[in-house]
């Protein structure tokens, strides 16, 4: 398998709803991309992962590829959907996001 | 149906709780992840993509309008509204909270469901004919076998951490409905010399290793069923690796023994476990099948149903596509499609459960089936009712007339829900059923069974046409094979080519249609037909006629 390539975030699955969630400048846990610490080192990232992986409040954590153009973007389509949502109904991070935009 | 007895009840409620304990323990921190995730798995609760999900055992695909009344409750209390009814029968809700899981099981015991044994290396849920029961082509009825089976191998301590996950398939009927050939075993019950036997087959499965199953045995006695299942699976037990899940399945321990040797140790096995039995397993056989009496079947006059057919063409066509012989002469068996065009392949929304629940209640003795094929079956309607029965269909968008047909897609749940999936299946079965929505019915019967990975959730091998969704290099792709079958002909379907990316898909798939309309010799001969007369390569070259140009 390829060998990941920074930039990179940490991202896991909230225990107790299994959302998306990913690891932020404070270390927290957020339902954000958007705020999530970007790793430019992948060592330094692997160093974190290796802090968090068995934190009681996550599943499964990873580090996932982004790019950094202007905002934070998933590089891989598996990351993007886990970003977004399915795409047969408007739920997951879709429907918040644009709950959150018509408040 | 089976009528739960108190033993049932108080098993599965004692599960719960202990689910309910173990929950508890991992919120508290006292479970790891590590030490958690096998007793989740044990009550069917995955982590997906963007969420928990719970499978339900519906077992061989029996659900009565009850059940199916707190399915829909489930959805609307835990879930997003909606369940998902898959290719083993069962149903899965995409997004519970882990907190909820023990509820939702204490709301699936009550009317007595549960979630045991739908995921982990055990002996999983046994399928069957959507149609067992009512087929007209049925030699016997392989549910009470099915429920035998169930209550033989639930908590069977002896296999509980098997090499490798476990699927039975059993059908009663002529022509096979339940893919037994692509299960690692296949039960089909014969009549030879007025007793009911069962041919058996074993080694069959899709996934990364795609093989049909091998007659183990042509006429097992029925009543050596449980013996002589325990008497495969304990050769398995001892024989399959488990220093590599990829090589962990029957099949490849079958593959690597040889058939003949594989049969020899089973025999063997058998001899010893036969007497162990001691009639038991009879006795309970006995009184299961006091639950699965027919119906009382009710005379009714045929009039408004004859008319119904003279005068209304869509539901003469819905009767042409969605409505099945029954055994009795005046039923019929109605499947109800969950394949509407654009829809996801096996959704139901709770409403639509509830109103197919109703039906059930009204007019089919208060069953419904699931099948394989990601549709609800009726299984015993008197056909003076199909007229009442389509109109309530048709009100809720239930009433697609494509049973069969090209937007009669197998697709897994994909990228958009499992963690597995290396790409999309859903939007592939919604784009080509929106697509060939108004051909449908010239096209003819064609099964596009689509998978999201190589584990084939979606049965892409055995698809008159598969698609499998894969990732080549951060981008979907998707390879087509042609030629698979899955009924008694069981075939792995042959890979044709270069994968296409999603925006070559559709004019690849218009190209390998126009070529077998142009093809076939009439418009009887159904695709997989056209195929098998003339092989493969005329339809290689309608895929890649690009590619050949360039």
């Amino acid at each position: 398998m390829a060998r990941i390539k920074a930039p990179v975030v940490i991202t896991a699955n909230d225990l107790l709803t299994g959302e998306v969630v990913y690891l932020d400048l404070a270390h927290r846990w957020s339902p954000e991309l958007s705020t999530a610490k970007v790793f430019n080192v992948i060592d330094e990232a692997e160093d974190e992962l290796a802090t968090v992986f068995s934190e009681a409040v996550v599943i499964g954590a990873y580090l996932a590829e982004v790019s950094t153009d202007s905002k934070v973007t998933p590089r891989h389509y598996r990351e993007t959907f886990r970003h977004k949502g399915p795409s047969n109904y408007f739920h997951g991070k879709q429907a918040v996001q644009d709950a959150e935009v018509a408040a | 149906m089976y009528n739960y007895q108190e033993f049932d009840r108080a098993f599965v409620r004692e599960r719960v709780e202990q689910y309910r304990d173990q929950v508890r323990r991992r919120l508290d921190g006292a479970l790891t992840e590590d030490e958690f995730k096998p007793l989740r798995l044990m009550n069917g609760v995955y982590l997906q993509l963007h969420a928990y999900m719970l499978r339900i055992a519906i077992p061989y695909g029996t659900l009565s309008s009850r059940q199916m009344r707190q399915l829909a409750y489930i959805a609307d209390k835990w879930d997003k509204g909606y369940g998902h009814f898959t290719t083993r029968q069962n149903i899965q809700f995409n997004w519970p909270r882990l907190v909820d899981t023990p509820d939702i099981l204490d709301a699936l015991a009550d009317v007595d469901m549960h979630a045991i044994q739908t995921s982990g290396n055990t002996i999983r849920n046994v399928t069957t004919d959507q149609f067992a029961g009512a087929a007209l082509d049925e030699v016997a009825d392989p549910r009470p076998y099915a429920e035998l089976i169930r209550q033989w191998s639930t908590d069977h301590p002896e296999f509980q951490f098997l090499p490798r996950k476990f699927k039975i398939a059993i059908t009663g009927a002529v022509e096979d409905r339940a893919v037994i050939r692509a299960h690692d075993i296949g039960l089909q019950l014969i009549e030879h010399e007025g007793r009911i036997a069962f041919k058996v087959f074993v080694g069959g499965g899709l996934g990364r290793t795609p093989i049909i199953g091998q007659e183990l045995v042509d006429r097992l006695p029925a009543e050596d069923l449980l013996p002589y299942l325990e008497a495969v699976l304990s050769v398995y037990n001892l024989a399959g690796r488990r220093d590599n899940k990829y090589k962990a399945r029957i099949k490849i321990t079958v593959g690597a023994m040889g058939i003949d040797a594989f049969r020899a140790k089973v025999d063997e096995a058998f001899q010893r476990l036969r007497a162990a039995f001691n009639g038991q397993d009879l006795a309970v056989l006995g009184e299961i099948q006091k639950n699965f009496a027919p119906p009382h079947y009710v005379e009714k006059s045929h009039e408004s149903y004859f008319d119904a057919l003279d005068g209304d063409i869509g539901f003469r066509e819905w009767v042409e596509r969605n409505v099945s012989p029954h055994k009795h002469p005046s039923y019929a068996s109605v499947t109800i499609s969950l394949k509407g065009h654009g829809d996801t392949p096996g959704d139901a929304t709770s409403d639509q459960m509830r109103a197919i629940a109703d039906l059930a209640e009204r007019f089919a003795h208060d069953e419904l089936r699931i099948s394989h094929e990601q549709n609800i079956v009726l299984p015993h309607v008197a056909q003076a009712d199909l007229p009442a029965i389509y109109r309530t269909l048709r009100s809720i968008g239930l009433a697609t007339a494509n049973i069969g047909l090209i937007s009669d897609i197998i697709a897994c749940p994909g990228m958009d829900y499992c963690a597995l999936a290396t790409a999309r299946s859903i939007p592939i079965a919604q784009d080509i059923a929106l697509r060939y929505a108004r051909r449908e019915a010239e096209i003819g019967h064609m099964q596009i069974k689509i998978s999201g990975c190589i584990n084939a959730c979606g049965h892409h091998h055995v698809g008159h046409v598969g698609i499998l969704g894969l990732d080549k290099a951060g981008v979907e792709n998707y390879q087509i094979t042609l030629g698979g079958s899955a009924g008694n002909d069981a075939a792995i379907g042959e890979k044709m080519g270069r994968g296409f990316n999603v925006d070559e898909l559709m004019p690849a798939l218009d190209r390998l249609i126009d070529a077998y309309l142009a093809l076939r010799l009439h418009e009887g001969e159904i695709f997989a037909e056209t195929v098998k007369r003339l092989g493969t390569v005329p339809f290689q070259e309608a895929l890649y006629v690009i590619d050949q140009a360039a």
